[in-house]
This record gives structure tokens, C-alpha cells and sequence, in this order.
């Protein structure tokens, strides 16, 4: 909402400066965002002192020394008779650009020339030349005790601001003048009151009717179909209109908000919208059918030319201002250009509504036509003040475009007194932690207009006048109180309190546990759109955003990968194949006709080198599925820590299943990207961390707070062991293994051969080629072996290695490589 | 064999051990002459024990206490020879050039948000709060209705919504997290919520559709805005600096009232205006309010007898300023070389 400082003041005299209004607006009513000086063209006029003067001879010219607060004074010439050595001057160096005139249309730009001979730097100024007045007769002399160089607009107090109020859609009777000037007279303790220049209105004689159906005004029958739409149906007849421009204070106000004067009928109605909050709107009479206005639901097929030009299919969820024959205006939202004031037009009727907020808001929507009266009606207007706008807007178009006020008269009936809300000063205390004593709180709420009774120990009975929407219990009068004493004055020390009931959710401490260990692996943390196109899978299984910010990637992703693999192939289109990162979020699968099944997935990619260069290893090698591996058992072990990991060779695409206590959770695979040549392999691990519930935690109203909570998953601590007094003792078994046997296979024979002395089975080199036959690969373990109480004896050692060559020979066909 | 020939071959090692441990010249001559010796496959001792067995019975005992002398001796020479070889080695050999580079590895890194997210988390946590989590993909009543959002309202456009279904949204906040916590629990209640929320805002400068919120939630009896207003101002200052000033504006949130905004001194300009704070001198860090009795109500909590405050910030604007980061977008591009800058 855009407010004039000035035609604020008009409503409330409250003599505070432009910033200390945006100051009191922001810390007690709603937050102004916008401050803007109209008068910005005067920014670079700055005060000049007259130093020297001398008359040019046989011109009325005068020579003059002006300091400009530069250091050096400047030669300026002057033709104004009343140059005083000592007075200061409005004043434009050269290069500023005075505003713009009839004459000048662009505006004179001041430049250094000779005039006479003399040298001219500048120019002092009169008022009509800065747009100041009418006054040309000489430089305008400035009341200040400023130093030369201070911007004008510092000294001289001209020129309105505009104030942009954020105003929230609780408190619509802020989007008028008339709403935030209650405000600031409350807060400053003026007097709220009519702006002069309604104050001397031609009076319409007769008296208002009031009907609930239908009405005859002016000649004009007045029908409203159904009253839920629109409650109060206002209109007035003015005759003898003469439309053309509008009065000088009456464009400054439009122009102030940021309208465009059109003519003195529209301006007056946009006068009322914005000083008031009452849309309006002024049809030709002479051009509605049988002299009727109907409100009324759009027929289906029904079209409609608004003033903005656009044709219009109307449908019967949207509500019209019809005549008998057809409609004229979509109510609340705009009127119709077939029925538009215009120059020829000399009958107005006005018309000055209360519609229903639902009812314009789907008509508003339906025609995706948005304006200012719309965003008012949507929000709720001043119900109570249907027929004092309609008087007033009637005889304001009467004042300023001539004619007669005919006839003026509201289907509907007049708004009902809102029910009592009962306050609690206790209540207020305990809320807001500090005691504010009845009586202030009486004053502060009748200071914006609520009605405040007393209603017994400790209560106060508290009607909300017809232009508030949002004050329905005692804790809204709470807020009232709250800002307009101000939330400054609460006291804000900290206090204890008690520790709370709830403990982390395990998702939080997976994800810190996860993210520490990845970390440390050397990843980075990404937190990228979770949208996809959902290339590879199923559409059927995922989830389908309803109303999608792209068509081309209307899912929600069902794995993290996903997300990541198109991260990755940014990088590369960026010339970057070094990736290494991780995202921990949330993933989505589609179930049924509820909400998709969700959960917490940890996603890790890596491509490129496994270390940085260094001058030891000037090529390091790229990351390879054992890289992988290595990082997925980091990441499962940190995602569950209490489980046992293990790795499940996988087939093709997917290296390893990954399982927690033979529970899948997740994998470890190639990725296929969009790569370039030059790109190194990429390989990806996924798995879960937990389900995220989204099932109703009870039914609305109520709680599950004697269900006992789950306890945390216990983790076993870990068990000492006794370290070892014995020697250990080693060997090497170097085998060659078909390719059908998978090494895991040979180490769980080695492993149950052995039995609990082995202490550690460390598979250290794989090798084929010369002397490995075609179709085998030579493995080799290192075995280590420990006797609790004793060293192991050579022959001992001797008969494990024979017996675990035995072994594998015997139960995989695998031979002891002997060269 | 006889005694005198086993003794023979054993003076003879002994007497050859010495030059021959001297002459090692490094570390790796050490363990050959070490093999040569002693060695247990092919060293010269293990081969004249071999020979012990073959000796009449009378003469072993001899025979292995000599051979063990040798054998104590022999490892001595060795041990000392290696502990002189080693440190030779640390002190010999060219002079290490210490200006060159460690080894090198990756480092990884947090996500900038996700530091915000940690420091406030950090401050919180200190105060008595801990974390919950809600889902996603949320129930309407959940995000709306349990939220006291009227139907079909402007208070609605506040929230530009990404459906599921009619009923089902990407949640627009993290509120939601409020209703589920205190269904679940009984107060007090002292909580945060991270997530991340959805709003139907196309990408650019300084929007995304996606981005993440922090929820704090205190439920309790005797809450008051001035507990609200001390705890988010302390937070302010353990979070901006000790100086850090604060100020408090009317806001409107369906679920809190009094509901409020959180602003604190520009830190750029220091409170006198720039364009950082379109100089107001004040930047917007946070929304808050008392949980409106309706949402306590909804939750199935007594709403006389229980009060509670709530806030919500957006930790993405708070890192972009921290770092000045120029658009938004760079946070979710995830370019390896931006998400470098915060290793550590
Ligand atoms: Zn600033």
C-alpha cells in the first residue's frame, strides 16, 4: 500500500516527519519497506551563498561570487533583482538538470557559458523553477542556517513521500489512508479527522434508502440476486457531469499513490479507494439497458469486454454487474468498457458495494484479473460504512465534475455490531509476560476505534469495530494490546526453564554422523532440487508433483543418485571431473492415493582421482569400485552403527547390495553419465538411513502423549580383550583361484579351517599372467595366527598350512601356486 | 660329524660375523647378512644346528649351549649394527627440500547452509532444545488447517503451494513439525525443526522452489512473549556478536499471535542505512509469534493452561549474506569448485 505523508496528515495532523511515521508504522502497525522521496528531481540543488555581487551595467544581469561549500567560489551570472550578499539560494551547479517546464519540456541543463562576457557556473534559483510555486519574481531565499553544499531537500521541507506499507492480509483496513491515519492519531494522540477537502461537499439533499432486495434509485432499478454475494449494494445518481480534468490537489493525491490522473469522475473513485478503502465505480448511466443494474452470477458462455480491453468468457461461479440485458462489470474486480465513463457522459451512477470476499476472490481468480479493488473486496471492506463512502463518493464526484447528487440508495441491510470478545488482563500478563493495567488497555483499544466495557473483575467486554475481520478471540485483542504499546517495551532477560520432553529424532543423529564420516572421507555436502525427470524408472512408482515448476521434470526423485548423477554431469560440462560428494534427503514412492512413502536416503558419488597430485605421485589413479566399496561400508557403518554391514556381490549395474543385519538397505553401483571422454568412471552409493512417518501422529484435537516413547536402539558396547603376551605367528598362502571362485568363498574356507586362532586374514596381492594359468588368478593371503597362552611350534604352523591347502583343493578345486 | 668339527664350523661363524655385520652397509644389506647368518631358512646357523642331532647324545648339551653363545653374540653385533644403520639413515643422505608440499588429500566440506544450520542448532542447543524432524510430502491439515490457516484465503497466497494430490503437499514450511511434536509429546516442549520446504517460486536470484527453514517450537506452562523475545534476542547476539541490537515488528502468521518479525542491525552498515539493509539499517532474520491457542487446540493441548512461542528462519539467506554469495542458485548448482571454498 502506497501512503502519501502528506494527504496522511490531512487525516491525522500528527506533525511527525516522513521517517518518523515509517518509524511508528513499523514498530507498531505494519512494516514500510518503501520510502521514497517524490521530489527526487531536487536531489542534486544544493544551498549557495551569495559572496560578492555587482550589477552588470545596462542589463538587469548580476555578477556574482556564490559558495557552493566546494572550496572555491564559482562566477555565476543571475538575472533576479533581489541578489543579496549573505542569503542563501537554492542552488545548480553545472551538469544538474532543473525539472522539466512547458517551456522546457526536458528540462535546462546548467552548463558553464559567457553571458555578457562573464563567465556564468551555475544558476540560483526561483521557486517556480524548481517546481516550488509560482512565484518568479526573483531566487527564492532560503530560512536556514546551513552551510553552502547542503542537498536542498535537507533545508527546505517540500515535496511528499510515498510510504510502501507491507501490509499483511489480517489488517485490510490498512490499505487506505483513512486505516493507517487511525493508527498514527492513536499513536501519536491526534485527533483522526476529514481530510479539507471534504469538508465542504455539496450536500445531497435527501435521504439514503435502504432496501433488501431491490430498490429504485434515480429512475434505476437496483437488484442484488443473492445477498451472501453481496451484502450492501450501493448506488448513487449524479446528474449535469461535466467529465474533464480534475482539480490540482485531487491529481496530487492520485499521483502520490502512484496513480495516473484519467478524468475527475475515475480519479474521484480512485480518491476513495485509496483514502478510504472503498473501491467504487462510476458507469455511464446513459449506457445501461432498461436502466437496471443487476448483481448477479455470470451465465455460462456469458462474455464481458473489461475496461482493460480484454474479452471475457464468464462462467456462473463469477459474479456480474448486468444490466437487463447483458453484463457490465465483473463485481469488485472491474468494470466493463462498454459502460465506461467518458467525455461525452453527463449522468453517473456510482456504485459503492460490499461483495462477498469468497465470491470475488473466485472471480478474480476465474478472470486472473487481479486490481486494486479486488485486493480489497478478497480481504474484507468496511462493512459499516457502505452508505457514508456512497454520500461521500457521490457528492465528492458532485464537487469535482459539477452536477447534482439525484437520488442515492443500498440494497441490503446495514452491517450487525460484532459480537463481544471478553478479555482478561491476567490473560494479557501471562502472555505477554509483563502486567498492563486495565485501564491502559481500555485506552489503548478505544484508541482504533474498538468499544471497551467493563465487564467485572478482571474481564473487559471488547466489540471490534465493523472494519476489523481478524478479531474473533481474546488472544487477538492480546496482539492489539501487544503492538500498540509496543514490543519494545516487554522485558527480555532470560529465564529458566524447564528441559523439554522430546529426544533428537535418530534421523538428525544419523545424518551428523553420516555427513562427519563423509566428510572426512574428503566429499562434499550438496543440497540440490530434488526434482526430476525420472529417466529409468518407473513411472508408476513415482510421485508426481500435481502442479510442477517445469513440465520436464515433474517428480520428486526416489533416489538420491538421481539427484547427484545430474550434479555430476554439471561438473563435467564445467570442465570439473574431480566429484566426490554427498547429499543426505529425503526420497519419495508413490503409494496408493496417499501420501508417497518417504525416507532418508544418504547418496555419495565419486569420479576422478583418488588423491590430489603430488610431486611423489605426479598421476594419481582414478577411483575404482573398491573406492566405492571402502566408502560404502564407512557410510552404512556410520548410518547403523549397532548393525552388522555387510556387502553382497551384485550383478551388471549394481557392484554390491549393501545389507544391515541381512537387511537391504541400499547398493553400490556404476554410474552412466553424460560424460565426456575425458571423464574418469563414476560410481555411486546409496542407502537408507530411516523411514520418515507421515502418518497422522493422532487425530485432529487430539494426542498421543501416554503412548511411551520408542526407545533409542541400544547399541552393545564394545568388550575388552586382553592384549596379547604371545608371540604371533605368520605365513603366506599364494593359491590360484579359478574365476569361478570368488576369493570371498576361499577366505571363508581359510577362515573355518583355521579356527579362533587366526587373528588376521589379509589378502594382499592378486596377480595373473605368466605361470598363472588361462581362466585362474594367483591370490595371495597373509595368515597370522596367535596362541592365547603359548608360542605356536613350527610344526604346528607347518600342519595349518598343509591343511588349509587340503582344503580349498578339496572343497573349491584351488591349488597352492608353486612358482 | 664330531663335536670338535660342530665347534670348528661355530668358532668359524663367530670369528666371520663381525666383518661381516660391519660391512653392512644399509638396512638392506643388514637383513641379508641378518639372513645369512641366522636366517631360519638358509642361515649358516640354522644349518650347523641342523647337524646337532647327528652328534652322540653325550656331546649336545655342550654342543647347544655353545651354539646358543654364538647365536646371543651373533644377534647383539645385529642389533647393534641396525640401531647404528637407522640412525645413520635419519641424519644421511640428501637434505630433505622442506619447502615442498605435504602428501596431499581430499578435504571435504559442509555445505554452506548446512553451517548455518549447525551454528543455530549449536546456540539452541545450549539453551535445552533438541532436534525433531517431520516429513516432506505432508498431509494438508498438517501444513494449513492444524495451522490455523483459514480456507481459501489471501493468507493462502502467502504460500504458493506444490501439490501431491488434493489433500497432499510438499509442506510450504516447517511448521507442520509443530503439530506432529506436540501431538506426540507432552510439554515442555523445546524444539527445533530443520527441513526443507517447497514454495511454487521459479528459480532466480533470490528464490528457489526448495530451500531449507529452521522451526523452533517451546511449549510450556508460564511461556510468555518475553521469553520468546529474551531467548531470540540472546540467539541474536551469540549468533551476530555480543553488540548485536535487535528489534521486534507486528507481523501476521496464521499459527502465532501475537506474531512478530525478527530484525537485527545491518552489520554492514552498522545500522545507518546501505544497500544490503535498503537502508532501513535493519536486516529481517526471523518470524515469531505465540502459538496461536487454535494450533495448541489442534494439537490436543490445553491451550489455557499451556502457552508457547515459535519461530522460523531461513538459514539460505543468512549464509548468503555470511559469505556473500550473489544468487541463490549457486547453492543447489553444486559446482565442486563453489562447494571447495568450505573445506576444512
Ligand atoms: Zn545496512
Amino acid at each position: 500500500m502506497n501512503i502519501s505523508h502528506e494527504w496522511l496528515q490531512r487525516f491525522a495532523p500528527h506533525g511527525r516527519s516522513a521517517e518518523q511515521v515509517r518509524d511508528l508504522l513499523t514498530a507498531h502497525v505494519a512494516t514500510v519497506e518503501g520510502f521514497e522521496r517524490l521530489r527526487a528531481d531536487l536531489a542534486p540543488f544544493v544551498v549557495g551563498r551569495v559572496v560578492e555581487t555587482q550589477r552588470i551595467p545596462e542589463t538587469k544581469l548580476s555578477f556574482n561570487k556564490v559558495d557552493d561549500g566546494s572550496g572555491t567560489l564559482l562566477d555565476v551570472v543571475c538575472g533576479a533583482p533581489n541578489v543579496t550578499v549573505g542569503a542563501t539560494y537554492p542552488f545548480a551547479r553545472s551538469g544538474t538538470r532543473v525539472p522539466p517546464s512547458a517551456k522546457n519540456p526536458e528540462g535546462l541543463l546548467i552548463e558553464k557559458r559567457k553571458i555578457r562576457g562573464f563567465t556564468s557556473n551555475g544558476m540560483l534559483c526561483s521557486a517556480q523553477e524548481l517546481n516550488l510555486g509560482a512565484d518568479a519574481d526573483g531566487i527564492l531565499e532560503l530560512q536556514t542556517d546551513a552551510p553552502p553544499g547542503t542537498a536542498l531537500l535537507d533545508v527546505l521541507p517540500v515535496g511528499d513521500v510515498r510510504l510502501v506499507v507491507d501490509v499483511t492480509p489480517n489488517r485490510p483496513e490498512l490499505l487506505s489512508h483513512l486505516g493507517v491515519a487511525r493508527e498514527v492519531a492513536a499513536l501519536t494522540g491526534v485527533a483522526l479527522q476529514r481530510p479539507a477537502e471534504l469538508q465542504a461537499l455539496p450536500a445531497f439533499g435527501g435521504t439514503t434508502s435502504w432496501a433488501t432486495q431491490e430498490l429504485l434509485v434515480g429512475g434505476f432499478t437496483v437488484r442484488v440476486t443473492d445477498a451472501a454475494d453481496a451484502p450492501r449494494y450501493g448506488v448513487a445518481v449524479i446528474d449535469g457531469v461535466r467529465v474533464g480534468e480534475s482539480p490540482a490537489w485531487l491529481k496530487a493525491c492520485v499521483e502520490a499513490v502512484g496513480g495516473r490522473s484519467i478524468n475527475n469522475v475515475v480519479d474521484a473513485t480512485n480518491y476513495m479507494l485509496h483514502g478510504f478503502g472503498q473501491p467504487m465505480h462510476a458507469f455511464d448511466a446513459a449506457t445501461l439497458g432498461a436502466s437496471t443494474v443487476l448483481v448477479r452470477r455470470a451465465r455460462a458462455g456469458e462474455t464481458l469486454v473489461t475496461l482493460d480491453g480484454v474479452t471475457r468468457t464468464l462462467d456462473p461461479s463469477m459474479l456480474v454487474n448486468a444490466d437487463a440485458h447483458q453484463a457490465i462489470g465483473l463485481a469488485g474486480v472491474m468494470g466493463g468498457k462498454a459502460t465506461e465513463v467518458s467525455a461525452s457522459t453527463t449522468r453517473v451512477l456510482l456504485e459503492v458495494a460490499e461483495f462477498a470476499p469468497a465470491v470475488v476472490r473466485t472471480t478474480r481468480r476465474r478472470a486472473a484479473l487481479s486490481t486494486d479493488a479486488s485486493y480489497r473486496f478478497e480481504r474484507g471492506i468496511d462493512g459499516g460504512a457502505t452508505a457514508e463512502m456512497l454520500a461521500l463518493g457521490a457528492a465528492l464526484i458532485a464537487a469535482v465534475g459539477g452536477g447534482t447528487v439525484i437520488a442515492q440508495g443500498v440494497v441490503g441491510t446495514a452491517a450487525a455490531a460484532r459480537p463481544a470478545v471478553r478479555l482478561r488482563p491476567s490473560r494479557v500478563a501471562r502472555l505477554l509476560g509483563d502486567a498492563v493495567p486495565g485501564a491502559e488497555i481500555t485506552a489503548l483499544l478505544r484508541g482504533i476505534g474498538f468499544a471497551v466495557a467493563d465487564a467485572g473483575a478482571d474481564a473487559l467486554d471488547v466489540v471490534p469495530p465493523t472494519w476489523r475481520h481478524d478479531i474473533a478471540r481474546e488472544v487477538d485483542l492480546i496482539e492489539e494490546v501487544a503492538r500498540l504499546r509496543g514490543f519494545d517495551r516487554l522485558p527480555d532477560a532470560l529465564q529458566g526453564a524447564r528441559p523439554g520432553t522430546v529426544p533428537d529424532h535418530p534421523l538428525f543423529t544419523a545424518y551428523r554422523r553420516v555427513r562427519d564420516a563423509l566428510v572426512a572421507e574428503g566429499l562434499h555436502e550438496l543440497r540440490p532440487l530434488p526434482f526430476t525427470a525420472g529417466a529409468g524408472e518407473d513411472p508408476a512408482t513415482l510421485v508426481r508433483v500435481t502442479n510442477p515448476l517445469a513440465e520436464d521434470e515433474p517428480f520428486l526423485r526416489a533416489r538420491v543418485l538421481d539427484t547427484l548423477a545430474r550434479r555430476a554431469e554439471y561438473n563435467l560440462n564445467r570442465m570439473q571431473g574431480n566429484v566426490r560428494v554427498f547429499e543426505v534427503g529425503a526420497v519419495f514412492r508413490a503409494q496408493g492415493r496417499g501420501l508417497p512413502r518417504e525416507a532418508q536416503h544418504v547418496g555419495a558419488l565419486i569420479m576422478g582421482a583418488r588423491r590430489p597430485v603430488h610431486f611423489s605421485e605426479p598421476q594419481p589413479p582414478a577411483f575404482d569400485a573398491w573406492d566405492a566399496k571402502s566408502l560404502a561400508e564407512v557410510m552404512a557403518r556410520a548410518a547403523h552403527p549397532a548393525a552388522a554391514i555387510t556387502l553382497v556381490p551384485g550383478d551388471g549395474a549394481v557392484l554390491w547390495q549393501i545389507e544391515a543385519d541381512a537387511v537391504r538397505i541400499g547398493r553400490v553401483e556404476r554410474i552412466t553419465l553424460d560424460a565426456p571422454v575425458w571423464a574418469k568412471p563414476a560410481f555411486g552409493v546409496e542407502l537408507l538411513l530411516g523411514d520418515v512417518h507421515n502418518v497422522p501422529v493422532a487425530a485432529p484435537s487430539t494426542n498421543v502423549h501416554d503412548v511411551a516413547p520408542v526407545p533409542a536402539t541400544h547399541r552393545e558396547p564394545v568388550r575388552y580383550r586382553a592384549l596379547p603376551t604371545t608371540p604371533a605367528a605368520e605365513f603366506d598362502l599364494a593359491l590360484l583361484v579359478p574365476d569361478a571362485v570368488a576369493a570371498g568363498a576361499v577366505e571363508r574356507v581359510l577362515r573355518e579351517v583355521s579356527g579362533a586362532q587366526l587373528e588376521r586374514l589379509e589378502l594382499f596381492d592378486e596377480f595373473r599372467g605368466a605361470g598363472v594359468p588361462e581362466g585362474t588368478r594367483s591370490l595371495a593371503w597373509r595368515l597370522t595366527f596367535r596362541h592365547p597362552e603359548r608360542t605356536l611350534r613350527d610344526k604346528e604352523i607347518e600342519g595349518r598350512r598343509v591343511q588349509l591347502l587340503k582344503s580349498v583343493e578339496a572343497q573349491l578345486g584351488v591349488r597352492a601356486r608353486t612358482n | 660329524m664330531s663335536l670338535n668339527e660342530f665347534l670348528a664350523a661355530l668358532d668359524a661363524l663367530a670369528a666371520e660375523a663381525p666383518d661381516r655385520i660391519a660391512a653392512a652397509a644399509d638396512l638392506e644389506a643388514w637383513t641379508e647378512v641378518r639372513n645369512a647368518l641366522v636366517g631360519r631358512q638358509a642361515g649358516r646357523l640354522t644349518e650347523i644346528l641342523a647337524g646337532l642331532g647327528a652328534l652322540p647324545k653325550e656331546d649336545r648339551r655342550e654342543a647347544g649351549q655353545r651354539a646358543n653363545a654364538v647365536k646371543v653374540g651373533i644377534e647383539e653385533a645385529l642389533d647393534t649394527r641396525r640401531a647404528a644403520l637407522a640412525a645413520a639413515a635419519a641424519t644421511s643422505g640428501p637434505a630433505l627440500d622442506l619447502s615442498m608440499p605435504a602428501r596431499a588429500r581430499w578435504i571435504g566440506a559442509v555445505h554452506p547452509v548446512s553451517l548455518v544450520i549447525d551454528d543455530v542448532i549449536e546456540i539452541f542447543r545450549e539453551l535445552g532444545f533438541s532436534i525433531a524432524i517431520g516429513p516432506e510430502a505432508e498431509h494438508a491439515w498438517y501444513n494449513f488447517g492444524a495451522l490455523n490457516f483459514p480456507a481459501d484465503h489471501p493468507a493462502m497466497d502467502m504460500h504458493d503451494t506444490l501439490y501431491l494430490g488434493d489433500e497432499q503437499v510438499l509442506r510450504t514450511h516447517t511448521s507442520p513439525v509443530q503439530v506432529r511434536t506436540m501431538q506426540r509429546y507432552r510439554p515442555p516442549i523445546r524444539v527445533l525443526a530443520p527441513g526443507n520446504v517447497y514454495r511454487r517460486d521459479f528459480f532466480d536470484p533470490s528464490h528457489a522452489p526448495m530451500f531449507s527453514q529452521i522451526e523452533g517450537l517451546v511449549v510450556d506452562e508460564g511461556v510468555s512473549f518475553a521469553d520468546l523475545k529474551a531467548t531470540l534476542s540472546h540467539f541474536a547476539r551469540r549468533f551476530f556478536g555480543a553488540s548485536t541490537r535487535t528489534r521486534f515488528r507486528p507481523s501476521y502468521f496464521p499459527f502465532t499471535e501475537p506474531s512478530a518479525e525478527m530484525d537485527v542491525q545491518c552489520g554492514v552498515c552498522g545500522g545507518g542505512g546501505c544497500a544490503v539493509c535498503k537502508q532501513s539499517g535493519w536486516v529481517e532474520i526471523l518470524g515469531s509469534g505465540m502459538v496461536h491457542p487454535a494450533v495448541l487446540e489442534h494439537a490436543g493441548i490445553d491451550s489455557e493452561r499451556y502457552t508457547g512461542w515459535a519461530f522460523g528462519m531461513g538459514p539460505a539467506r543468512t549464509a548468503i549474506s555470511r559469505h556473500g554469495i550473489p544468487d541463490i542458485r549457486i547453492l543447489y548448482d553444486s559446482d565442486v569448485r563453489f562447494l571447495e571454498q568450505f573445506a576444512r
